[in-house]
């Protein structure tokens, strides 16, 4: 990708823009991902508006769906304007209380922030070192039936068997991660082109997994896999004994929000405090001032996947020994287009992605409330996602609407598919 | 790096690698045909060559599996053995195509031993399914060979299968189809604004595209589609037999007893592969393409050539999702394209950026596509998801360099004018 890009100082020389300096894509990059510098301007300012902007797009998307209303407009546009005001405000109210309104929201939040976290990461890693990981979806099919495996065919207790469960989901999705970074690195196959395909390769084959016996559960004919054995679900962080509030149902927030946190700290340290890290950066800022550093690119590209499949893995092992406790078709849903959203969001930064994946676990949570209490599909949560990446994604936008200074020129992450 | 002689071409040590592979692959086939079909079977399949109603009836087709099995065993190895030694330089994926059509037709045949089976049928049904995937592969080859990446096509089709579905019940089929492709150039629009006046990430944008089409027109069905029936029940293209060349025997139901957006795919494929290729707007697209600063100093409107491409791209794509609803079942779901649009992404790279070898493989993948619904029914030992599968790894097979090489045509970087 960057080979071609990466411009020497005589080109830098000549190109006729001040603002593209020596490092090559790295600036370019790091304004699109947020790697490499903290400018309280892109990284906290404009996310903010491009979530407010896309609220904002997201209201006239719901006005228009209510098409009562719309026909009002003719007549009485006064009364129209009311009853749209009504329904978009109690949209959003839903969806705010459905996130945070309570412990229930809360614990919905949680659950759903977990997996969304460990695939930000893995998005925002390969961000990190310069690659596309559009394969988290597919990562965390596969990671998430190793963990399955592992999950319903020992009886171990709990103190081991999770831990393995978790081994399980990274292994699996670290063998899925490697092959692009491995084709990547060896033959200049896109990750991007791979990677898509291996999710559609993933979805399938979990699919077909589902209708096999040794998987599927017993005496039943749609594609269900067995449960996972009692010792292997994450447990609950609430239960009946301990639990500081009334309840009518037990909120199943489960232990994979701290194992998502814990993760994100780890990447942190990874990233910034260790060799590896610094390669993997290194190689995602300029490859060719890493390979004559002596870095070996090929196997950091090898290395950067296996550990972004893996993070991502362990995402589809929440799902399936968190929240599912076991796998369906397709278990993990568009979590890992999601994640691309949120590695954007939350500028590539491991923290960044804690609060990009909470913010997003929160629409997911208050979208279903959103759908009962209002009668708002939850289906707009992710047209709101779309719109929050569209807005990060070209700052010039927010910046000739908000007419923010931020020194932010939209950035090209890759050149294209060829090498 | 590869200097011509009179004679013949001298390979790089990669280009030789790729072709003992592709070599060793043919021979593998050929393997599997002998040990499988040929040997591992019995008994007889019957092919139907014509529908019940045809003018002139061909008899229904009677072939020994295992006899079959053997032919295809012999040509595929004789197509390794001439790919070891000699190669078949531009022609090695339009061999490689044949050769899995062979291969497939010997699987058929092993599939269907004992059974009788509509070829008319499953041609004819592959050629619908190709429909969709070509025109995104088209969309795609249109974008990209002037230099702008479309991830976006899947939106793009499903945005126009939606827009179908409204603007077809409201306004009538028409109507419908033309408005399915304003709302594809819609969005293309965003996405040349984005990508080229704002520079955005050409991956990004596609991306965007595809979350945003599927949430919204998820979030429309079931806020008005599942109340109002009435807006999502759009008249059906009927097949509509050309006169004379639908009573050709065999080919004659397969191509031409088909509906407007098959026809409309023909001239498609026609129309974009000349207009690349043989007239000035096309030399320009590529020379936008594949080097944007050379085409400026020269005059061309580099800007606008993109912007111009890619609205076009998206009109084809919007027209192409309008036949989910309006050339299929009339009926709108969520996400019904399904992944049609990535599997026209691949068949853009498997045909190498060009409209006619775009076409080929849809055909391929269209083929497997129907396959997957009548192996279902023959109860063969084969799963169907691994034929679905089928369209994506020889994606990555392709793109990898594998067997044959697919490079890109284009300088995708975002121009910038001095």
């Amino acid at each position: 990708m960057a080979d071609d890009r990466d411009v020497t100082d005589d080109v830098a020389a000549e190109q006729p823009s001040a603002e593209t300096p020596s490092g090559g894509p790295s600036e370019l990059f790091s304004d699109l991902t947020g790697v490499g510098r903290f400018d309280w301007r892109s990284n906290a300012l404009v996310p903010l508006l491009a979530i407010i902007s896309a609220l904002i797009v997201g209201a006239l998307i719901i006005a228009f769906g209510d098409l009562d209303t719309l026909k009002l407009w003719g007549s009485d546009p006064g009364e129209a304007f009311s009853q749209t005001w009504t329904t978009v405000k109690d949209a959003y109210v839903a969806l705010f209380e459905g996130a945070v309104g309570g412990w229930t929201p809360i614990s919905e939040t949680l659950t759903r922030a977990a997996p969304l976290i460990l695939a930000g990461l893995a998005v925002a890693v390969g961000f990190q070192a310069g690659l596309f990981n559009i394969g988290a979806n597919g990562q965390m099919l596969i990671g998430g039936m190793f963990a399955l495996v592992i999950g319903f065919q020992f009886s171990l207790p709990g103190i081991i068997h999770i831990p393995l469960v978790i081994a399980g989901g990274l292994l699996g999705g670290a063998i899925w991660g490697a092959i692009p970074g491995y084709l990547r690195a060896k033959t200049g196959a896109h990750e991007v082109i791979t990677t898509i395909m291996l999710n559609f390769i993933a979805l399938r084959l979990v699919d077909y997994l589902l209708t096999v016996n040794y998987f599927q559960l017993e005496g039943r004919n749609d594609p269900v896999s067995k449960s996972v054995a009692e010792s292997a679900r994450y447990p609950r962080l609430l239960s009946a004994d301990w639990i500081p509030f009334e309840f009518t149902r037990i909120p199943r927030v489960h232990i994979g929000i701290i194992i998502a946190v814990i993760t994100a700290w780890v990447i942190w340290w990874i990233l910034y405090r260790s060799t590896i890290g610094f390669e993997f950066r290194a190689v995602g800022a300029n490859p060719d001032g890493a390979r004559y550093a002596g870095m070996n690119v090929i196997w950091l590209y090898v290395g950067v996947m296996a550990v972004a499949g893996a993070l991502a893995g362990l995402g589809g092992a929440d799902q399936v020994a968190g929240t599912l406790g076991r796998a369906t078709p397709g278990f993990v849903g568009v979590i890992g287009f999601d994640a691309i959203a949120l590695a954007l969001l939350g500028r590539s930064h491991p923290a960044g992605v804690v609060a990009a994946g909470l913010l997003f676990g929160g629409l997911a949570a208050g979208g279903q409330q959103m759908q009962v209490a209002a009668d708002v599909g939850i289906d707009i949560v992710q047209v709101i996602q779309a719109l929050i990446i569209m807005f990060i994604a070209a700052p010039a936008l927010i910046k000739a609407i908000y007419r923010v200074k931020a020194e932010t020129e939209a950035a090209q992450l890759t050149s294209g598919w060829g090498t | 790096m590869t200097t011509t002689t009179e004679h013949r071409e001298v390979r790089t040590p990669a280009e030789v690698r790729r072709a003992k592979i592709l070599a060793v692959v043919y021979l593998v086939l050929a393997l599997i045909a002998l040990v499988v079909f040929a040997l591992g079977t019995e008994g007889s399949a019957t092919f139907g060559l014509s529908r019940a109603n045809d003018t002139i009836a061909l008899p229904d087709l009677t072939i020994s599996a295992s006899g079959l099995g053997f032919i295809v065993t012999a040509v595929l190895a004789f197509l390794g053995a001439q790919q070891w030694m000699r190669g078949f330089g531009s022609k090695t994926n339009l061999v490689l195509a044949l050769g899995m059509v062979l291969f497939l037709f010997a699987f058929l045949a092993w599939a269907a031993a004992g059974a009788s089976f509509s070829l008319v049928g499953i041609f004819q049904e592959a050629i619908k399914r190709a429909v969709p995937i070509t025109f995104g592969a088209i969309s795609g080859v249109l974008c990209e060979r002037t230099g702008i990446i479309n991830i976006g096509i899947e939106g793009m089709l499903l945005a126009g299968a939606f827009t179908g579905a409204v603007a077809g019940s409201t306004l009538g089929a028409w109507p419908g189809m033309i408005l399915a492709a304003l709302v594809g150039g819609l969005l293309a629009l965003l996405l040349a604004v984005l990508t080229v006046r704002y520079r955005v990430d050409q991956i990004i944008a596609g991306v965007v595209i595809n979350i945003f089409v599927l949430g919204l027109t998820s979030f429309y069905t079931s806020q008005i589609l599942v109340d109002n029936p009435q807006l999502n029940n759009a008249p059906i293209m009927r097949a509509w037999e050309i006169p004379l060349l639908s009573d050709i025997p065999f080919a004659g139901p397969v191509l031409f007893a088909q509906n407007v957006f098959v026809y409309a795919m023909y001239l498609l494929v026609a129309i974009s592969a000349f207009a690349l290729f043989r007239t000035k707007w096309g030399l320009r697209t590529r020379a936008v393409g594949e080097k944007p600063r050379a085409a400026d100093t020269v005059g061309i409107n580099v800007f606008r050539m993109k912007y111009l491409n890619v609205l076009i791209g998206g009109f084809v794509a919007g027209f192409g999702g309008a036949y989910f609803t309006i050339g299929s079942v009339g009926r709108f779901d969520e996400n019904m394209t399904a992944g049609r649009g990535f599997i026209g992404l691949a068949a853009m790279i498997f045909g190498r950026w060009h409209p006619v070898g775009a076409l080929s493989a849809a055909l391929v993948f269209g083929f497997a596509d129907s396959l997957q619904v009548k192996l279902g029914i023959l109860d063969t030992p084969i799963p169907s998801e691994f034929l679905a599968m089928a369209p994506y790894l020889v994606t990555i097979v392709v793109v990898a360099g594998l067997v044959g090489r697919s490079r890109p045509p284009s300088d995708y970087a975002a121009y910038v004018k001095e």
